[in-house]
């Protein structure tokens, strides 16, 4: 069992995303994340899926993705090189002033973005790779006593010639 | 010239080549019935419930091989179809689906009968969707018909609002359409076919599996003629039974749980199994570490997803039965496979498929008596013992053809599926064999047989229960017959367990009922009674007729396999 990405290239009509989700769950597929968006064509959607399966799975998945009549193209990109991001807010709640400074220190260290700002509250704006914007929630529950987190799921694009995922 | 919606709608059947819609009315489609109302071209036919409906589509189309085309109304006409499209589904049935929808400006409001049949019907569906703009009708159609018959068939759902139905638009009918996430398999690997026919070639124990597949695609001739000439014997699913005919000597028999012996222990004791159209559902693989332990597999099938699945195959080739055997019969050579064949022929020796004879009437004498007198006929069975025994007794060849619902299992299947193939192919006869429980599900559709004027011949089984879960409850769970005895009344001890002299009647009368619907009935009781009965149904072509075998209540299938044990360890008596 590991993670797997797929980028799937779907018509981009109601319903869509419905019948592709519907597959995960139907079939019982643990899906990981899935976002979605349109592409430079605005009649094609371009999804990022990430799902935890064993071989014969995932190469079931593909399948079963590439058979509906609404999907355009599968890419596997689980071992190609690239661009992988996810958005992620945090907020951070209830702080001291001290806390606030530690805020900043490891916005510094994880080269992100604050934001905004309150009396007793930041909010973090990043922009990294999922790995790292779990390390950035970890690290974060442990230090402050209320955080709230939103994350957007990844998405991903092929490399040219660099890649970072 | 624009026209509207439901003018472009029978145009487009009409181009298509339909000649018969199933349809029930409702508000939502009161529009097109009405359009068709003004045409000849096509047939409408009117069934009792909107489930039966979806079989007699599907009848139609398993028997011709066309698309079945049903026509219902929004919310309840439409969750009617649910289980017919699943059933078609399973089977890869063609069929196209036109519900009816509350108008667009109302979807959403909780209208009158509206439901979200589209988001419902997704995952039992090869395609559906709701048509959104009057100018995407005619192309919406097109695609409907195109993808439920080409590749592996399927049905397909197009639901469209009334408002679409009745507004002005474009009068073109496309005469193709391209689908850029729609490239159905045509060619073949060949590579990979030529490595799948080595593995054949330098066996010493190969066996054929045949599929539904075969049967879809209508490759028996090319099958045929590769088992002629290779000498390779051949076992079938359920839905690839007739894959060739039942008689050939090299036909060994249906595989899986109630399977004939010989072809459940070739399968296990073959070195190469070479399998064509068959998604190794779990009735035919049983123990998946156990099934064909010995062998090498080779899987053709034109669904990519159903290859690899549930069997790890040694050679995997996606495509078409018949583009594969065209190939495969360029290269075929004659093996010696005589004393494989010997050692099958002695297995079955060992356990022929054979039922009682000192019992009164049972089932195989049905089956004797139905091979022996019909010539060009389709077969259909329901679901539960009665399929089974269909599936092992009967023969099957050119002119007779077997139509059941393999993968779903859809009890209440068979009479409207008969009703179909009937409409769709009125120069055969149509010989429904179903049970007391099956019947029972569908048995309005008494009425839509007796309008249509169709004389199918049903052959109910009449065991007073429902069978298939009794022979469970019998071997599995103590005799305890919880729930499958139709003569149960209130009145009855609660721990029954099974027929005795203090029994209550049975009901309906089916005899009685089949009258009350305006066609025949005949009760069948004894064995020399039969042949009568087949041939007066036979003289019969206004209506149709119900004869109904009383057969005893412990009569089971077998041999068996528990679900999930290897299918080498068959229950025999």
């Amino acid at each position: 069992m590991k993670n797997r990405w797929i980028a799937l290239y779907v018509e981009n009509q109601v319903g869509v995303l419905a019948k592709v989700s519907g597959l995960f769950s139907g079939k019982s597929y643990n899906l990981q994340s899935l976002t979605v968006g349109t592409t430079e064509d605005e009649t094609v959607s371009r999804m990022t899926i990430c799902v935890t399966s064993d071989d014969i799975t995932f190469e079931q998945i593909k399948k079963q993705l590439n058979r509906m009549v609404e999907v355009i193209k599968v890419i596997d990109l689980t071992d190609v090189p690239l661009h992988m991001k996810e958005i992620l807010f945090a907020k951070v709640l209830n702080i001291s002033a001290e806390e606030k400074q530690e805020v900043f220190r490891i916005a510094q260290v994880f080269q992100v973005e604050v934001t905004d700002i309150g009396n007793d509250s930041a909010l973090l704006e990043c922009m990294l790779t999922e790995r790292r914007n779990n390390e950035l929630i970890a690290l974060l529950r442990k230090k402050f006593r209320r955080i709230e987190v939103v994350r957007g799921g990844a998405v991903a694009i092929e490399s040219i010639s660099t890649s970072c995922r | 010239m624009d026209i509207t919606g439901r003018k472009l709608f029978v145009k487009a059947l009409q181009e298509e080549g339909v000649d018969t819609v199933f349809a029930y009315p409702g508000g939502n489609v009161t529009d097109i019935l009405d359009e068709l109302y003004k045409q000849d071209v096509i047939d409408v036919v009117l069934p009792r419930h909107e489930q039966g409906l979806v079989h007699e589509a599907e009848g139609y189309a398993r028997a011709t091989g066309r698309v079945g085309v049903c026509l219902v109304t929004s919310g309840p006409g439409a969750t009617n179809t649910l289980t017919g499209l699943a059933d078609a589904h399973y089977d890869s049935i063609p069929l196209v689906c036109f519900t009816g929808q509350v108008p667009l400006s109302l979807i959403g409001n909780d209208a009158f009968q509206e439901v979200d049949i589209v988001g419902m019907a997704r995952g039992i569906t090869k395609y559906s969707v709701t048509v959104r703009k009057r100018e995407d009708l005619g192309r919406i159609i097109k695609m409907a018909f195109h993808i439920a018959a080409t590749g592996k068939p399927g049905p397909v759902l197009i639901d469209i609002p009334k408002d679409i139905q009745t507004a002005a638009g474009p009068s073109e009918y496309p005469s193709s359409v391209q689908i850029r996430g729609y490239r159905p398999n045509e060619g073949v690997h060949v590579g990979q076919l030529k490595k799948a026919y080595k593995l054949l070639r330098a066996a010493k124990r190969p066996l054929i599996l045949a599929g539904g597949g075969i049967n879809i695609a209508g490759a028996n001739d090319k099958l045929l003629a590769f088992v002629e000439k290779t000498q390779v014997p051949l076992v079938t699913t359920i839905m690839g039974k007739g894959a060739i005919p039942t008689g050939h000597p090299l036909y060994v028999g249906n595989s899986g749980m109630h399977g004939r012996y010989a072809a459940n222990i070739a399968v296990s004791r073959c070195d190469v199994l070479f399998s064509i159209g068959t998604r190794f559902n779990d009735r035919i693989t049983g123990d998946l570490n156990e099934f064909a332990p010995k062998a090498k597999i080779v899987h053709i099938d034109v669904d990519t997803a159903s290859i690899s699945r549930n069997v790890v195959v040694d050679v995997p080739v996606v495509a078409d039965a018949n583009v594969a055997l065209e190939k495969l019969l360029e290269w075929a050579e004659t093996k010696d496979t005589e004393a494989w064949q010997t050692q099958i022929a002695e297995w079955n020796k060992e356990n022929p498929l054979e039922m009682r004879r000192d019992h009164g009437m049972t089932p195989q004498m049905v089956f004797e008596h139905v091979n022996r007198t019909f010539g060009n006929a389709v077969y259909v069975t329901d679901v539960g013992q009665h399929q089974m025994w269909a599936a092992q007794y009967l023969e099957l060849d050119d002119w007779h053809r077997l139509v059941t619902s393999g993968g779903l299992g859809t009890m209440g299947f068979g009479f409207p599926a008969a009703i179909g193939a009937a409409i769709g192919s009125p120069e055969k006869a149509v010989v429904c064999f179903t049970g007391d429980g099956g019947f029972q599900m569908n048995i309005q559709e008494m009425a839509t047989a007796v309008t249509q004027e169709v004389p199918v011949i049903v052959c109910l089984f009449n065991n007073q229960y429902l069978g298939m879960v009794r022979q469970m409850q019998q071997f599995f769970y103590g005799k305890r017959y919880e729930a499958t005895c139709l003569r149960r009344r209130k009145g009855c001890p609660a721990n029954c367990k099974g027929p005795n002299p203090s029994c209550p009647p049975y009901t309906p009368d089916f005899v009685a009922l089949a009258e009350s619907y305006g066609a025949h009935g005949i009760r069948v009781e004894r064995e020399d009674e039969i042949q009568a009965a087949l041939d007066a149904a036979r003289g019969f072509s206004d209506a149709p007729t119900v004869i109904e075998f009383v057969i005893a209540s412990d009569e089971n299938v077998l041999p068996m396999v528990k679900g999930g044990n290897p299918m080498s360890e068959m229950i025999l008596k």
